[in-house]
């Protein structure tokens, strides 16, 4: 003979009061690792990071000698062949891509409602983002005032001639 | 044998010339309140009571007298009406806040007050929702002491200082008015919530507490402290007066002096 079993109302599962509450609202269980306090950190130490960096760049760009006048392509070309500038901006492009990109990491996450769209938007950032940092690094390395193509010097009124 | 009893002084009719405070000013209220009822119609529906009000009246008041006076069928939560046991929290002008602190004379009564019930929860009826997925976080951060030393004879000591670090987190009430006000909250519920940070930051600052590393760790979580956008709805919302952004950032420093 088994006694009357009556159910209390909020038991049941495996976890207390879980089969009371909305599948959307049940809690998943969370993931392990520091994933999201790095990137809390990232976030702030690049943000003061980058504070220097632009308004140094921005320093340098506009308001020192010339100015504003002196910027053409042979004021960029002079400052990427010091290594000093290439590191800069390079240290620029990085920060700033991945400061941003988390940026909007943390905003799709808050204000995309369903995991589907969670996904594409982050899948079109992240693509975005490494097209971006792979193209921004290779013109910084790679980059060469006076091509020659063919035995031809490519117009360009401030290279030397050949 | 009949005695004279003396009746109670707040029965007797008091002669004009002694008067009391003055006369409390009455004034006509337009309340909206969010109806639902899953019984009727999956649709919530604004409903319009008009009800004259004193100046001593709290949003609480008016709802109590729509209720016994006017539409018997309108549903709310509240327990002890003296704003201790956190059950009326609900969204008064787009504000959360409890039904049983706020004054009628204090919101402009020139305009419909608006009532609806707190977001980001299932709403059961009317102004009630289901608390069960706020309670879910809340007891995932084991909000009870926990201290593995020997249990002492009497009661266990702490310095006035100790207590003092967590004392304003020892004020909340479980009303849900921060963590139904938190944007991050709204979106899918799975971020843990001011309130369950606020009552894991008051056993980990708690200096007889043992398991701080274990509620630290819990809180690094992916919906844990850090998708805390510090827009300090809740630190507004809290009835309580708790600094609860704070809190949420003294959770985060926690957490990175300990891995750090």
């Amino acid at each position: 003979m088994s006694a009357t079993q009556i159910q209390s109302p909020r038991s049941g599962g495996a976890k207390v009061g879980s089969n009371r509450i909305a599948p959307q609202y049940r809690r998943t269980g969370g993931s392990k690792g520091n994933f999201e306090m790095l990137a809390w950190l990232f976030m702030r130490l690049s943000g003061v990071v980058l504070v220097v960096l632009i308004f140094g760049h921005l320093t340098v760009n506009l308001l020192v000698g010339e100015g504003i006048h002196a910027i053409d392509f042979g004021f960029v070309a002079g400052k990427w062949a010091d290594p000093f500038w290439q590191v800069w901006d390079l240290a620029m492009l990085w920060l700033a891509m991945l400061h941003g990109t988390n940026g909007v990491r943390t905003i799709i996450n808050d204000y995309a409602e369903k995991d589907a769209t969670r996904l594409w938007l982050k899948i079109v950032l992240y693509a975005a983002t490494t097209v971006i940092i792979i193209l921004g690094t290779m013109v910084i390395f790679t980059f060469d005032p006076c091509p020659v193509v063919n035995g031809v010097q490519l117009p360009g009124g401030f290279c030397p001639s050949p | 044998m009949t005695a004279e009893l003396a009746e109670p002084a707040s029965k007797i009719e008091l002669p004009a010339h002694i008067g009391g405070g003055g006369d409390i000013p009455s004034f006509d209220v337009h309340l909206r309140v969010r109806r639902y009822n899953p019984e009727v119609s999956d649709e919530s529906t604004w409903d319009d009571f008009h009800v004259t009000m004193y100046g001593t009246d709290r949003v609480l008041d008016a709802l109590h007298k729509i209720k016994w006076e006017i539409d018997g069928s309108v549903s709310f939560r509240r327990s002890c009406a003296h704003g201790v046991c956190g059950s009326d929290a609900m969204r008064i002008n787009g504000r959360n806040r409890l039904a049983c602190k706020t004054l009628l004379k204090d919101l402009d009564t020139s305009k419909p007050i608006t009532v609806e019930p707190i977001k980001g929860l299932p709403v059961e009826k009317d102004l009630i929702v289901d608390m069960e997925p706020f309670f879910q976080s809340f007891r995932e951060v084991m909000p009870f002491l926990i201290n593995r030393g020997h249990e002492p004879t009497k009661e266990r000591l702490q310095s006035a200082e100790d207590r003092e670090r967590f004392d304003d987190t020892t004020k909340c009430i479980l009303c849900a008015a921060c963590t139904s006000s938190c944007p991050v909250f709204w979106t899918d519920g799975q971020y843990f919530g001011p309130a369950a940070i606020v009552n894991a930051h008051r056993f980990i600052f708690d200096s007889r507490d043992d398991a701080g590393d274990m509620r630290l760790e819990i809180l690094n979580d992916k919906e844990g402290v850090w998708r805390c956008r510090t827009t300090f709805n809740c630190t507004e919302a809290c009835p309580r007066g708790i600094q609860v952004t704070q809190a949420i950032a003294e959770v985060k420093q926690a957490i990175l002096s300990r891995k750090i």
